[in-house]
């Protein structure tokens, strides 16, 4: 009887409608989770799996040697290589297509690869504008590795001591 | 026959065209800046900041999102009635703005100052359903249809809780008149009808939120369950104009509020000795004004808070819980208007 009155008296004092407002309210006032994209960025793992990108040696020749091993591993199949053997004797790449539509950003190329030349950086907003231009040609990915070669070196260095 | 179109006639009928103008483009203004505020109230309770990239503080983006409906093509479905289709809209808004005719913003200062002026809103806010109803009608679309059949039985359904509180408040003001209305009210915070009318209040307010479809009641728009209701099958401008007729009716719903239950135009301070001087420089309208936004707030906290109704809890709490409490009521306040309880009723 005395339960079934207290029940009564809370609903119709919309007790508990109150409470819900109450923590609306609170929350009205609280701490804002906002991250302003462009301008504000959350921390990334130096691991981070971004765009790819082929390195150069410091005297400005290019890591790659076509050993393919990238190629092989790479789940989504979006890795093309081609090789020849160049005047100097050594092999390397005359080819070196990643369809970033196809690639699922799993980073078994940068394992994968003997001399640490694909690797993928922490650019994670880019965008193609023509059709096509989602297939990364060799020259494109030299030119990012160029561009942040010290970022990705600053990365790797960072993460060394836990591989 | 001449006669009817002289000088003088027309200096009048221009001068209320001014008035109407005068109510209609702060309405409008407020109906766009009340958008952006729901955005950023909703999105400052859920922790968000909301939008904030059009203008400082997003203070441009009510504009923008205008021109956006404005300049989107309007698509008649090819089933559907297009006469009525067209009509629709305009048979929401325009009893929206109507019924501003006789709201009194001041003193005297009200377009309309007719002797039934709350039976006028009664009937200009019922009239308001016409324009959904026939909107779900001439989409020739199911969903549509549902949603139109869902807010005509909410709306017919609360219209009579909401007409039965307002009882109360005429019982008590004994007045149709809504400045008659604030003037029974006069003396300060503790004089005006919410404390004697308190489970009237409550229930006008919550038929006010479910009058003007708003969540909790928001089953006639629905959108996880019939994707927009009424007006999916409207776009651009002809969906901005039931936009437009929503929020009119939800600022409508909150200076009545503030007339019925809050005193109006009055100041809270009255007869209280220091404060009522302090604060004798403020105009009637920024009183009623912050009344008015005191409600709408709470619109949109409410719509923060709280979940959607089901359809049959929302028909009982109307039919079975509303009505018999105004009509407990309707006799509590006749005691107390016979027995002249002070100081409302002395």
């Amino acid at each position: 009887m005395i339960e079934r009155l207290k029940y009564y008296l809370k609903s119709f004092l919309l007790w508990e409608l109150l409470i819900g407002l109450k923590l609306t309210g609170k929350h009205l006032f609280a701490r804002k989770v906002t991250v302003q994209y462009p301008e504000e960025k959350t921390p990334k793992s130096p691991r981070f799996r971004g765009l790819h990108a082929l390195r150069r040696y410091p005297s400005g020749e290019e890591r790659c040697i076509a050993c393919k091993l990238c190629e092989a591993v790479c789940p989504a199949l979006a890795i093309t290589i081609e090789s020849e053997r160049r005047a100097d004797g050594t092999r390397r790449t005359t080819r070196y297509d990643i369809d970033l539509f196809k690639c699922i950003y799993c980073g078994f190329c940068e394992e994968s690869c003997p001399v640490d030349s694909i690797v993928e950086t922490d650019i994670l907003d880019y965008h193609f504008e023509k059709r096509g231009e989602n297939i990364m040609t060799k020259d494109r990915l030299l030119a990012i590795g160029d561009k942040y070669e010290k970022d990705i070196a600053k990365a790797r260095e960072i993460d060394a001591p836990y591989r | 026959m001449m006669s009817y179109f002289n000088l003088d006639t027309a200096f009048t009928l221009g001068w209320i065209l001014i008035k109407v103008l005068l109510i209609i483009a702060p309405l409008m203004l407020a109906v766009a800046y009340l958008t952006l505020a729901e955005r950023k109230v909703l999105g400052y309770i859920q922790d968000r900041i909301g939008p904030n990239r059009v203008g400082p503080f997003g203070l441009l983006q009510p504009i923008a999102d205008g021109l956006k409906l404005l300049f989107k093509e309007l698509i008649v479905p090819t089933t559907a009635n297009r006469y009525l289709f067209v009509v629709a809209p305009i048979l929401a808004i325009a009893p929206a703005l109507a019924a501003w005719a006789v709201i009194p913003f001041d003193e005297g200062l009200v377009l309309s100052n007719i002797n039934a002026g709350v039976l006028y809103i009664l009937a200009m806010t019922s009239l308001g359903v016409y324009g959904i109803i026939i909107a779900g009608w001439a989409s020739n679309s199911k969903y549509a249809f549902i949603g139109a059949l869902r807010s005509a039985a909410q709306i017919i359904s609360y219209e009579i809780a909401m007409g039965f509180a307002l009882v109360g408040v005429l019982m008590a003001a004994g007045s149709l008149n809504l400045s008659d209305i604030v003037h029974a009210q006069a003396g300060g915070f503790w004089h005006w009808f919410w404390l004697p009318l308190l489970p009237l209040f409550v229930v006008h307010w919550i038929s006010a939120v479910a009058e003007t479809n708003r969540a909790p009641f928001d089953l006639a728009e629905g959108e996880s369950e019939i994707v927009a209701g009424f007006h999916v099958e409207y776009a651009g401008m002809t969906f901005a104009v039931f936009f437009l007729a929503e929020y009119a009716n939800m600022i409508l719903m909150a200076v009545l509020a503030a007339l019925f239950y809050m005193g109006g135009w009055l100041s809270p301070f009255q007869g209280i000795p220091l404060l009522e001087e302090t604060f004798a420089f403020v105009p009637g309208i920024v009183w009623l004004l912050a009344k008015t936004s005191f409600f709408l707030f709470l619109y949109l906290w409410f719509r923060a808070t709280f979940p959607r109704y089901r359809y049959d809890q929302l028909m009982r709490l109307g039919w079975k819980v509303f009505i018999p409490i105004t009509f407990v009521w309707f006799v509590v306040v006749a005691l107390m208007v016979k027995a002249q309880v002070a100081p409302w009723f002395s």
